[in-house]
């Protein structure tokens, strides 16, 4: 099809560096074993996404945490004592995400129905727990402490806003899960990646508590 | 042309509104994202034009600018406070609105799934999501030349205090907030898309692409990729709070005691040198955003025009890993005069210094590619050399600037300025021409000018040296990087000669650019068909028709065999042989691939 044109090989190198397979260092590396057209992948797309987005807001936060760590050599600062209703929605987070660890075993063990209970229990506790963040505000706000009263206050509603605001997105993802729960048998493509993402947030809130209140 | 029928994608009949503007085809957003780009570039080039018209003869009457910016200017004249807003924009518009969003933004999206054997991204409606954050973006920071106090004018890295005092400039009264808001929506844009193109690298290789056949186009766009998503979300959050000391009366970068039109400010405690760090944290690897695609795109064209395997792939691999990683670490080489301790200077010196070594591993690895070959002198390849040289230029001038000692002195002067222009706005810029007229055959199926090309690359690679070398003197005589004009000083006014040489060299290669939109749109219109490979090359993209239809691959995907660089192949008979040849029957070149990948 093409017109053979003949190349002057002799000024050529010899082939190249690891045939024409190429280097190869990567021994197969990612090998793509799904089918042809097909769509088993190997890790689910979902999957792989959510490490990325886990990847991305570690790093926002990561940034507001030096800011932070910098803003309180200063030397108006002075560290707020912390909302006592912080307790109660830190536990709750935390059973939220027992309860989404507990319905994915369930789910693992066909238990469909359970499954389907843990991950709408969780999912409500979820919804508790931003109401009860926004309480914490208004608590805090009726003491006469806002954004701008002081460094830390700033620094608190900053964080717990953008904690806040992520939660929201988890949450989306687990209502997505449960509608996915009531139309077809197998969740895991959804719900493990929401799940992931919903641990990652509890984490993140402990993480935030003790930057907050306890360093 | 013939149209081939998707078997295996139902044939969704699209109408022009999904299939061209509100499209989740990855080549459609591609040449959207291109496309605006390239209109960013004119208005960001028109604006370099009124500060080298500013510059250059700052005692002349410009009837036409005051008529087109009534705020700008008065008696004729460009007002001083409005020269700092055409410098932020100009640059603002440059390094985010056109060389990452043409790119990563449009290379990135027309060439990953192409180069890897796949029939879209492997998220579709949030790479279209990215694309529609755009043109928003677009709108917002360019209104603020319109509202009260005009556009921002803290500079391209929007310093504190004056980008978070309201009443510091005009342009912080309104135009910095747009500026901010306009910055975060590009930066989720920017975040959807690197998210995408990660998972697309990870999981959508066509069978046999393996990581270390991946062409190095794709190789750049993945790890460019990783480094917007980890760079980004940290000048995010910067955004996020000099907003909040804007308009919430926070004050995390601002000051005590300032005082701006004799009043107290009241923020106070906060520290201003912050904001510089968060910014470099990001703005360090983003100049790097802005040269990794450039170079993915240079080692594909020049060896593809050699005739001759790429040198060192592996090395090429290793060295754009490095400079990936090491781009997170010297950040603070752009601080030295922020008072920072000795130490700390001296650290980010050998890491400024460390990343060079990857730098000119990938230089000689492209002039040994280049070294004895057969050179086919297209306009792609001629821009792809003209890159290297720029890259050179400024590179050295980089390795200066790495010594807190000498940079103390060349801070803040024209010298930095001639640095970046070479190393990055025009190298990127390059990446971009060789690109484009590389691609433009399969993007739309139609070939480009070649003499206008060369005739293009002549003039612009010549009016880059004239522009930009002399800024170096310029700035180690002392010229200040942001200043408004050479009369303001004394000792600028031997200056002011070769400001007007600067200037009108400018001018040169501002026209010079009408050849190329001219080209551009003339073959687009009218230019010659271009069949499937017309640059004779290996990568798969090259493999299916041009331009490309629905799906990319017809009714079955390629499957991959070797590595893209198999070109003069001793004892082969054609000399490419395309990744999706067989290994057995290595002699046969483009015969083979008649059985793959085209429907019949
Ligand atoms: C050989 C490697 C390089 C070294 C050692 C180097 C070093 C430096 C240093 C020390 C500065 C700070 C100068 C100052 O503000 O006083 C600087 C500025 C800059 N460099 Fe480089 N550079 C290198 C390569 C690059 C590359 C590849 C790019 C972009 C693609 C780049 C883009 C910039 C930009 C945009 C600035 C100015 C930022 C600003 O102040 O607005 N540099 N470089
Ligand atoms: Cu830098």
């Amino acid at each position: 099809m093409t017109p053979t044109t003949a190349p002057t090989l002799e000024r050529k190198r010899p082939g190249p560096p690891g045939g024409p397979a190429g280097p190869g260092w990567d021994r197969g590396f990612g090998q793509p074993d799904r089918d042809r057209d097909g769509d088993a992948h190997r890790v689910p797309l979902a999957r792989i996404a959510v490490w990325l987005v886990v990847a991305t807001v570690t790093l926002l936060f990561a940034a507001f945490t030096s800011t932070y760590l910098a803003r309180r050599m200063e030397p108006d600062w002075q560290t707020l004592q912390m909302p006592g209703i912080l307790w109660l929605n830190t536990a709750v987070l935390a059973v939220s995400s027992f309860l989404l660890e507990w319905s994915r075993r369930e789910g693992l063990k066909q238990q469909l129905p359970r499954l389907r209970a843990g991950l709408i229990i969780a999912t409500v506790l979820g919804v508790v727990f931003l109401a009860g963040q926004i309480l914490a505000w208004r608590q805090l706000a009726a003491t006469g402490i806002f954004l701008a009263s002081s460094p830390h206050s700033s620094f608190f509603y900053l964080l717990t806003g953008a904690h806040g605001v992520h939660i929201l997105g988890g949450l989306i993802a687990l209502f997505y899960a449960v509608g996915k729960t009531r139309t077809t048998g197998s969740v895991e493509a959804v719900f493990e990646p929401a799940a992931t993402f919903w641990h990652f947030l509890g984490v993140l809130w402990l993480y935030l508590l003790v930057l907050l209140f306890w360093i | 042309m013939t149209v081939t029928h998707d078997h295996t994608h139902a044939e969704h009949r699209q109408s022009f509104i999904t299939r061209w503007i509100f499209s989740q085809d990855h080549k459609v957003i591609g040449i959207q994202y291109l496309m605006t780009s390239l209109l960013m570039a004119a208005i960001g080039g028109f604006l370099s034009m009124l500060i080298r018209m500013q510059l250059g003869f700052p005692t002349w009457n410009f009837y036409w600018a005051q008529w087109l910016f009534p705020g700008g200017f008065a008696d004729f004249k460009m007002k001083p406070d409005f020269y700092p807003a055409v410098v932020t924009m100009h640059g603002t518009i440059m390094v985010f609105f056109v060389l990452t969003t043409a790119l990563s933004g449009g290379f990135g999206n027309f060439l990953i799934p192409l180069t890897i054997g796949a029939r879209d991204m492997a998220f579709p409606f949030l790479n279209m999501m990215s694309y529609w954050l755009y043109p928003p973006a677009i709108v917002i920071l360019l209104i603020s030349f319109l509202v009260t106090g005009g556009a921002a004018a803290a500079g391209w890295t929007a310093y504190p205090p004056l980008s978070a005092l309201r009443n510091a400039v005009p342009g912080s009264l309104w135009g910095q907030t747009l500026w901010l808001v306009s910055l975060a929506l590009l930066i989720v844009g920017f975040l959807f898309g690197s998210l995408n193109y990660i998972t697309t690298v990870f999981n959508l290789r066509a069978r046999g692409m393996t990581m270390s056949r991946l062409p190095l186009v794709t190789w750049a766009q993945f790890l460019t990729a990783i480094l917007m998503l980890l760079s980004f979300p940290v000048l995010f959050a910067a955004v996020i709070m000099l907003l909040f000391d804007r308009h919430l009366g926070t004050s995390f970068f601002i000051p005590s005691g300032l005082v701006v039109g004799s009043q107290l400010v009241t923020h106070q405690g906060g520290n201003p040198i912050l904001w510089q760090h968060l910014f470099w944290f990001l703005g360090h690897p983003e100049v790097y955003v802005l040269i990794l695609p450039p170079m993915g795109i240079v080692s594909e064209i020049l060896s593809n025009n050699s005739r001759k395997p790429i040198f060192g792939y592996t090395f090429m691999v290793g060295s754009l890993s490095a400079i990936t990683f090491l781009s997170f670490l010297v950040w603070g080489h752009h601080m030295f005069t922020s008072g920072m301790h000795p130490l700390v200077g001296t650290a980010f010196m050998v890491t400024t210094l460390l990343i060079a070594v990857p730098s000119a591993i990938k230089v000689f690895n492209w002039l040994a590619t280049l070294w004895r070959a057969q050179i086919r002198f297209t306009s792609a390849m001629l821009f792809a050399i003209g890159f290297v040289s720029l890259f050179v230029t400024g590179g050295l001038t980089g390795v200066f600037l790495a010594s807190p000692a000498v940079d103390i002195y060349f801070q803040d002067t024209f010298f930095v300025v001639a640095h970046f222009h070479f190393v990055m706005a025009s190298a990127a810029l390059f990446g971009l021409f060789a690109g484009t007229y590389h691609w433009f055959p399969k993007m739309f199926g139609r070939m480009m000018n070649e003499r206008l090309g060369k005739i293009h690359f002549w003039l612009t690679f010549v009016g880059i040296y004239a522009t930009f070398y002399p800024m170096h003197f310029a700035g180690t005589a002392g010229m200040m990087r942001r200043i408004f004009s050479t009369t303001q000083y004394e000792f600028l006014r031997g200056l002011a000669g070769m400001n007007m040489f600067i200037s009108v060299a400018a001018f040169g290669l501002g026209i010079a650019q009408l050849i190329f939109a001219y080209n551009f749109i003339n073959s687009w219109i009218r230019g010659p068909k271009a069949d499937r490979n017309p640059w004779k090359s290996n990568t798969l993209e090259w493999q299916t028709e041009s331009p490309p239809p629905h799906g990319n691959w017809g009714a079955h995907e390629p499957t991959v065999h070797r590595w893209p660089y198999d070109y003069s192949v001793p004892g082969a008979t054609d000399d490419f042989i395309p990744q999706t040849v067989p290994a057995v029957p290595a002699v046969s070149g483009a015969a083979v691939d008649e059985s793959d990948g085209k429907p019949t």
